[in-house]
């Protein structure tokens, strides 16, 4: 099986500091890939790669063979919640019609057959009841069924998710994640999934890349979250229990890992 | 001057019409106006511009009143002067907080270049008066044929980007990681809303700009939220608002501007009164299922 996504010798930097360096890797379809790390670690900018968005320091990625550029049709998106405004002129089906063809130039011409494709993503992620609401209107556990259906518009041979779990209850990150893996397995997609917290995922993740300190470590989750590799990537004593089939990270040098600013580094491009 | 004689001013329907013959062109530049403000208007509200059209209008104003000192045409002066403004803005103003602040800096400043050419310019004071107020009464057919062109321009440069611009507007961040091209978008945009502005100055004045490229499409959000609806109600709000403008203002003696700002202001009230009721009745189109 050819991979998916692959990357050579790839290295990032900002300025002189190192985000990750000589990084091999290779996703294969149908695998479930998580991307942990505290902040600054360079999760978000992984994605970004493979996203076209920013460019290596060194070394190569390339998708389904050949190397990354923006706006694939390969890859679908889903980026961290962001709360729409309470008066954004769009529906939920608004919103996923814009995965549909929203990249496309003119105005949609052939309407039903939007349509139809549009209500089989609303059906797929169970958002038809609110199809017609304002996104606006929406809890943010709604807004992120909307963003997997958008996401899943073109069948992508690989999904990105950048945090898609954040902010969210538990109820509907079971839900996010269930439809993500049902992806994945039932339609061969990639899914590389970038998060701080990998307990929600647990049961469906193959491998994990885990970054920290301007460095890595590339495996399963039991070969890497364990004391010695987490201890080792943080360079202090960090403790990691396993129990009832959850990982506990304790110690954790960097604490609040629930604020995200390198995520926002280079968003808020509002027009 | 009694209530009656204001009232007369205001109001004065006799020999309508053969007044309404003289001023077919002015109500075809009305309705021509109405439909591309409808259709930028919605844009306009989708990227949260309002403030940007106002001080395009403003050194669009500059522009116009130059022109009228230095004796060349007035709608190339306002065209010169509100391109500039909006290509300034869209490459200075990338973040929404830095662009309000750019246009707080320039509106002024525009003002005033605006006052001092008007206040330069010695010619009849009606010319200096219609920049801010509107002239729409004296279009000939062949100013009537330039703005038709432009206007048609205008839209069939924004269908071609409509699906992209919409995406980029409501949804930037996914927008870009598809490939679409945000930034020169928005560029492509602010130069469409320079030439929209410097042509809906000529009906209703510098001042009341807004009223023909916010007020419809704001109103129009009140009551939907469906992008096809917005559209059709924006437009068709924006023409009621012009035209029906033009008809209540040829009988008397004051500019058409202020029947146009109030038809507009109406419409809103209205659409705002539905849109709340609509609201505290819990109606957001969600099907409701009893368990």
């Amino acid at each position: 099986m050819n991979p998916v996504i692959s990357l050579k010798q790839a290295s990032l930097k900002f300025g002189r500091r190192a985000l990750w360096e000589d990084l091999n890797l290779d996703i294969n379809p149908g695998e479930f890939f998580a991307v942990l790390g505290p902040n600054g670690s360079g999760k978000t900018s992984f994605l970004k790669v493979l996203l076209g968005l920013q460019e290596l320091h060194s070394g190569q990625a390339s998708l389904g063979g050949h190397p990354v550029e923006r706006g694939s049709h390969m890859i679908g998106y889903i980026p961290q919640q962001k709360p729409f405004l309470p008066d954004t002129p769009m529906r939920a089906r608004d919103l996923v019609g814009l995965g549909v063809d929203g990249h496309r130039w003119g105005i949609r011409l052939g309407t039903a057959k939007a349509n139809r494709r549009i209500d089989e993503l609303l059906e797929l992620v169970g958002a038809s009841d609110y199809a017609k609401v304002p996104v606006g209107q929406l809890s943010g556990g709604e807004q992120q069924r909307l963003r997997v259906a958008q996401a899943l518009a073109t069948d992508p041979k690989v999904l990105l998710c950048d945090e898609p779990l954040l902010s969210l209850d538990l109820h509907h990150q079971q839900a996010v994640s269930a439809l993500i893996n049902k992806q994945c397995h039932d339609r061969k997609s990639a899914v590389v999934f970038v998060t701080h917290e990998i307990n929600p995922i647990i049961d469906y993740v193959d491998r994990v890349l885990y970054l920290a300190g301007g460095r890595f470590s590339v495996g399963t989750p039991h070969e890497v979250m364990t004391t010695e590799v987490l201890s080792d990537l943080y360079d202090s004593n960090v403790e990691v229990i396993h129990a009832n089939g959850r990982i506990v990270v304790v110690g954790l040098p960097d604490a609040t890992t629930h604020h995200h600013d390198d995520a926002h580094a280079t968003a808020g491009e509002g027009s | 001057m009694d209530l009656e004689s204001i009232l007369q001013s205001v109001f004065n329907f006799e020999n309508y019409g053969e007044l309404l013959l003289l001023v077919q062109n002015s109500l075809w530049a009305g309705a021509v106006l109405g439909l591309l403000g409808g259709l930028v208007g919605t844009f306009v509200m989708k990227r949260d511009l309002a403030f940007a059209v106002h001080g395009i209008s403003e050194l669009s104003f500059a522009g116009a009143a130059f022109a009228l000192l230095i004796g060349t045409d007035v709608v190339f002066g306002s065209l010169v002067g509100s391109v500039a403004a909006a290509l300034l803005l869209g490459l200075m103003g990338v973040r929404a907080r830095d662009k309000n602040s750019i246009i707080g800096v320039i509106m002024p400043f525009g003002l005033g270049l605006g006052i001092l050419f008007l206040s330069l310019y010695e010619g009849r004071a009606a010319n200096k008066f219609g920049l801010l107020t509107g002239q729409i009464v004296s279009v000939d057919t062949v100013q009537l044929q330039v703005l038709a062109g432009t206007a048609v321009a205008v839209m069939a440069a924004l269908c071609v980007i409509w699906r992209p611009l919409s995406f980029a507007s409501v949804d930037p961040e996914l927008a870009e990681a598809r490939g679409v091209p945000v930034r020169s978008l928005a560029l492509v945009f602010m130069v469409l809303l320079g030439v929209s502005v410097a042509l809906s100055i000529q009906i209703v004045g510098a001042l009341l700009v807004l009223a023909l490229l916010i007020t419809p499409a704001a109103a129009a959000l009140r009551v939907t939220s469906s992008p096809r609806l917005v559209v059709l109600l924006s437009v068709v709000f924006a023409v009621s608002a012009t035209v029906g403008g033009i008809l209540l203002a040829l009988g008397g003696r004051i500019p058409i501007s202020p029947y146009v700002t109030t038809l507009s202001f109406l419409i809103y009230v209205v659409c705002r009164v539905i849109g709340s009721i609509r609201a505290k009745r819990g109606l957001n189109g969600r099907v409701m299922r009893t368990a």
